[in-house]
């Protein structure tokens, strides 16, 4: 079990990073932490001629704190954010996030943007970044240019990232102190992926729900601020829509997928 | 249990092998560096039926490549059984003219490395005609005109039937019920895979193979049978096993492979199996189907049993277990530890295009366990008796043993009822029914279970000569050998891979010579520096290589006692050992004295004083080779949460006895590994296959063990009730944990489920068959 051959290139800077996709023309994937690129390069159902390693550069292994928002560098690891290395805009929500990520040893080398562009459906980031309204910064040829993550990923495992181009960040906004989160996963073992999740993000303006882990891209609940603030009532109400909406067209997974998300409407209570 | 003090027998005495093994210090197979040595690789198939035409090998890699056509005189795998009307399958160690199962070995790659040998399987093309695929026993009985073996009248390797008791007991029953049980296919999983690496001792004029095995000597035979050379020319050697479990019990084809490479070609060369083989192309088990009706009275006393059992065993018979050892022990066990007046049993091992099936820890008695504890659990639904009492009413008593069952099983002794009582008590079963009664908070289902269990283990010669399999085990044999300073290194032909022989087996020697326990070696896993032995498997070890060592190190002690009696200048008669010393009781001589006077100042001693030395070899067996049976009650408290079908483990009991256990800490970590293995079992471990007979787990995110948070703590507690006919009583115990975790989750699944009217019965219990069985039922409570 082992890699088709490929040539390894490691980028020092964002540009020299741009410039070797430029070059390899289609045949290349960037990779950083190698979380899920490595096993699918040993198991070969990826045979990239070329990989581009992103994580020397010192850039993307940083936050930035800006005005409004934070912009988590596209190396930055679980670990980093499950131990507070980097600010968390959401008050220790995003930290709770990471810290239920598969195992340390996955945190300690996989990214945010890894995980966020190889798209797995259950994968933490993608429900709750989503939830987040979490923004993809990305460079290429023609410059750099972002894009809203719930617009980024199309379908599972695919996301709109164009020839040459490459994520450099993802932007989270900054939220108050006041603001709720939810966040439910069921995993049939400890650090598995999950078989249903689901978050909830509430403040003063606006509700987001998400459910991921379904066959599609995460699903955006539309109007989750109907079922707040949360009684028996509503969340019978919440369970009968999300079984009804049949997400994954399968009794059972809707089921789970409407218990996923009242276990997340259920957190957002005070 | 009460604390034993020292280093002999019952003492919790650390191991002596964690020292290099918790450093990371073990030398395994794929540790070693030999220089020259080239890597093998093995092209596989990737169709489970076919007719094989060729392979077609590039010139350019035709010199790093060869096939069966190569292997000149190398003689297929034939496994046969005793058994009246068993059919053998012969398998060519590399597939020749018929492919049988995904993953069977085509052609070996040669390369320095193995990623390079693996490029060179990559351009290899064999040419094959498919042919009709048999994936399931269903379809392999059901079809007429597809056979995985030309020229057999149907797929089966063996059908049996037996029937004992009377049969019109049952026409009065008060109830019978009839359950479909199944448990599926999985793998073994040890930490580390198959390996072996080969050359040739021009010296000695040997093949020399260390390989990852656990019967270091029946390897030696199976390869020299093979091969077609003595064994004299052969050495084999098991280094350090990183797990075993049964697995490492077969001969495999790329183990004869790998040795013939070595044989003709006088260089070395080395096959270490990855994970992915393992999990596709290398022996599956316990896939077995049960239809089952079961009888009692109004009472819950058990009238009768009938059981219609099939094994899918896959594309070949193992060496040297056969194809047949998993439905001749369902067969003569299923009836388990309780009283049984009537009992019908027909089994068939049936051939799939699936990998070759091999017994695992346990055998077919978690099999076994599992459909018989559940069917017990399904007649105290059907009476409303609460399932332990009704176990308790059927359990043998000790007043009845040693008690023959209905299958002639010898029970040797024990208190089963009082196993069970001790489990129902420690699980607080009152408290749990208490617990019931109030839903969950968080909308859980509770449930508890339990399943009684009894293991023969250490069978011997009578058990085995009528299996009639490739191997018979007979008197067990162990060396003890006194060094010139006063040492002692104990030979075993068993080989420890986990179960810390090298600490138990010097405890039984510290106990019979008293001599410093630092000072014993403890020498297994080489056939030139062992005495033969069928090796470790069916919880053999302690019983019987552990009574060899006993009775060898009396026999040193005598002689031991005669040199010190006569450097005391005392009678023989009067001298005991004490301390590492000879001592009359005034006088004493140390056992380094006695070593140096016979090896080096033998002019002390006079000429008629213990001239045959101070090594010996000795042969044990139990006074009555049925085997022993350790027993235990496992009782488990679960819950099961119904929006996901997922299961947790909130409380696990083990009540075991087995016997006099030599080193009860080391027995505790057999039982905790065992649990562990049967929570997978239970709950996680499956090998599934599609219609094609493909393999849908391939790597560890489809194949999911349980990991330290799926093993809740697991309380354990020792009975001890001496075996009448073994050295020091002691019962074979090593693969017990592994057997009841199963049936008792799955009694405590159900038990949960109990007032929906719903039932599994199907390993693994994965959240999707929890939710299959759910479908439809509304389940009260909170579960939002």
């Amino acid at each position: 079990m082992k890699p088709a051959p490929f040539t390894l290139l490691r980028a020092r800077t964002c540009d020299e990073a741009s410039e070797f996709l430029q070059r390899a023309a289609g045949s290349a994937k960037v990779i950083a932490g190698g979380q899920s690129l490595g096993p699918m390069l040993n198991l070969r159902l990826s045979r990239p001629d070329v990989l581009i390693d992103i994580s020397g550069i010192t850039a993307l292994t940083e936050a930035r704190d800006e005005d409004d928002s934070v912009v988590f560098g596209a190396c930055i690891t679980h670990a980093a954010i499950e131990d507070g290395r980097v600010p968390d805009p959401t008050n220790g929500f995003m930290q709770r996030v990471a810290r239920g990520i598969a195992y340390r040893a996955v945190r300690n080398r996989g990214t945010i943007a890894g995980s966020v562009v190889h798209a797995d459906p259950s994968a933490d980031w993608l429900t709750t970044l989503t939830a987040l309204g979490a923004v993809v910064e990305i460079v290429g040829v023609g410059g750099a240019r972002s894009v809203a993550l719930i617009n980024f990923v199309i379908m599972p495992f695919t996301v709109d990232l164009r020839e040459g181009e490459f994520v450099t960040g993802i932007r989270v906004r900054k939220r108050a102190a006041d603001t709720r989160y939810g966040y439910f996963k069921f995993c049939r073992k400890a650090g598995e992926f999950a078989s249903a999740m689901a978050s909830v993000v509430v403040d003063t303006t606006s509700a987001c729900g998400v459910i991921g882990a379904t066959g599609s891209k995460p699903y955006v609940v539309a109007e989750t601020s109907r079922f707040l603030p949360v009684s028996p009532a509503t969340l019978a109400d919440a369970a009968q829509h999300v079984q009804e909406l049949a997400i994954a067209d399968d009794p059972a997974a809707d089921r789970a997928n409407a218990a996923a998300f009242g276990r997340a409407l259920k957190q957002v209570t005070k | 249990m009460k604390t034993v003090e020292g280093t002999g027998i019952g003492a919790r005495v650390l191991r002596k092998e964690d020292d290099r093994l918790m450093r990371g210090r073990g030398s395994y197979v794929g540790d070693m560096a030999i220089s020259g040595l080239t890597e093998v690789a093995f092209l596989r198939s990737p169709v489970a039926h076919a007719t094989l035409n060729g392979i077609k090998v590039p010139p350019e890699i035709a010199a790093y490549v060869f096939t069966m056509d190569d292997m000149e005189g190398v003689h297929p795998i034939r496994a046969i059984s005793g058994l009246p009307g068993f059919r053998p399958s012969e398998q060519t160690v590399l597939a020749r003219g018929k492919i049988r199962f995904v993953g069977e070995p085509l052609a070996m790659c040669l390369a320095k490395t193995r990623a390079e040998a693996e490029d060179i399987a990559a351009m290899l093309e064999p040419d094959f005609s498919p042919l009709p695929i048999l994936a399931d026993t269903n379809s392999a009985e059901a079809v007429d005109a597809i056979r995985v073996h030309d020229g057999w009248a149907d797929n089966v390797y063996l059908e049996t039937n037996i029937e004992k008791g009377e049969a019109s007991l049952i026409e009065n029953a008060a109830v019978r019920v009839e359950r479909e049980i199944k448990l599926n296919r999985q793998c073994m999983a040890p930490l580390e895979g198959k390996g072996a690496v080969a050359w040739w001792d021009e010296r000695l004029d040997q093949l020399i193979i260390y390989a990852s095995t656990q019967l270091p000597h029946l390897i030696r035979t199976g390869l020299s049978e093979a091969l077609g050379i003595e064994e004299g020319r052969i050495q084999v050697v098991a280094p350090d096993v990183g797990g075993g479990f049964g697995f490492k019990s077969l001969l495999q084809p790329e183990e004869i492979c790998i040795a013939w490479l070595a044989m003709t070609h006088r260089r070395a060369f080395r096959w270490t199996e990855d994970r992915r083989e393992h999990l596709v192309a290398a022996a599956n088990t316990r896939e077995h189907h049960y239809k089952i009706e079961a009888w009692a009275d109004a009472e819950g006393k058990l009238l009768g049993l009938r059981a219609d059992v099939r094994v899918d065993v896959g594309a070949y018979s193992v060496w040297p277990f056969s194809a047949c050892l998993e439905s001749a022990q369902i067969a003569s066990i299923l009836p388990g530890p309780y009283v049984l007046p009537y009992y019908f049993c027909r089994t068939r091992s049936v051939a799939t295009n699936k990998p070759p099936f091999m017994p695992y820890r346990g055998v077919a008695r978690t099999g076994v366990c599992f459909a018989m504890e559940l069917t017990i659990d399904a007649l105290a639904r059907e009476l409303s008796i609460e399932p332990a009492e009704l176990r308790r009413r059927n359990l043998v008593t000790p007043d009845l043993m040693p008690y023959d069952n209905i299958t002639g099983k010898h029970f040797d002794s024990g208190d089963y009822p009082e196993s069970l009582r001790r489990a129902v008590a420690e699980i607080d079963l009152d408290g749990l029914r208490k617990r019931q009664e109030t839903p969950e908070d968080d909308g859980r289902l509770i449930g508890v279970g339990f399943a009684t269990f009894c293991e023969q283990a250490a069978h011997g010669t009578s058990v085995y000569a009528a299996w009639g399999i490739p191997m018979v085990p007979g008197f067990e044999q162990a060396g003890a050998r006194m060094t010139p300073d006063g040492g002692l290194e104990v030979r075993i032909g068993v080989h420890s891979h986990g179960q810390g022989m090298e600490t138990s087996m010097a405890q039984v020697a510290h106990e019979i010579l008293t001599i410093d326990f630092d000072k014993i070696k403890v020498v297994h896993g080489d056939t030139a520096l062992t005495p033969y032995s069928t090796g470790t498997w069916g919880s053999r070890s302690m019983v019987m290589a552990g009574g060899a060592v006993s009775r060898a190190c009396e026999i040193l002690g005598e002689r031991a006692k005669a040199i010190g009696a006569h450097l005391l200048q005392a009678s023989v008669d009067k001298v005991f050992l004490k301390d590492g010393t000879v001592t009359d009781g005034i006088g004493s001589v140390t056992l380094g004295d006695i070593a140096r006077a016979w090896y080096k100042h033998p002019q002390s001693l006079s000429a008629d004083v213990a001239h045959e030395g101070l090594e010996v070899m000795a042969g044990y067996k139990p006074q009555v080779d049925s085997g022993t049976f350790s027993y235990a009650t496992h009782a488990v408290t679960v819950a099961v949460d119904p929006d996901f079908g997922s299961v947790e483990l909130l409380d696990y009991v083990v009540v075991e006895d087995g016997g006099k256990l030599v080193n009860p800490m080391i027995v505790d970590g057999q039982i905790l590994g065992g649990v562990a293995q049967g929570i997978g079992t239970a709950l996680y471990e499956e090998s599934p296959y599609n219609k094609d007979a493909q393999p849908l787990a391939s790597t560890m995110l489809d194949y999911m063990l349980p990991g330290p948070c799926e093993v809740p703590d697991v309380r354990i507690f020792h009975m001890e009730t001496l075996s009448p006919y073994t050295a020091h009583g002691v019962k074979g115990i090593g693969e017990g944990g592994a057997i009841a975790p199963p049936a008792a989750i799955a009694n405590a699944i159900n038990d949960a489920l109990q007032h929906l009217g719903v039932e599994v019965a199907e390993t693994p219990i994965t959240p999707e068959r929890i939710m299959k069985a759910l479908d439809g039922k509304t389940i009260s409570g909170d579960s939002a």
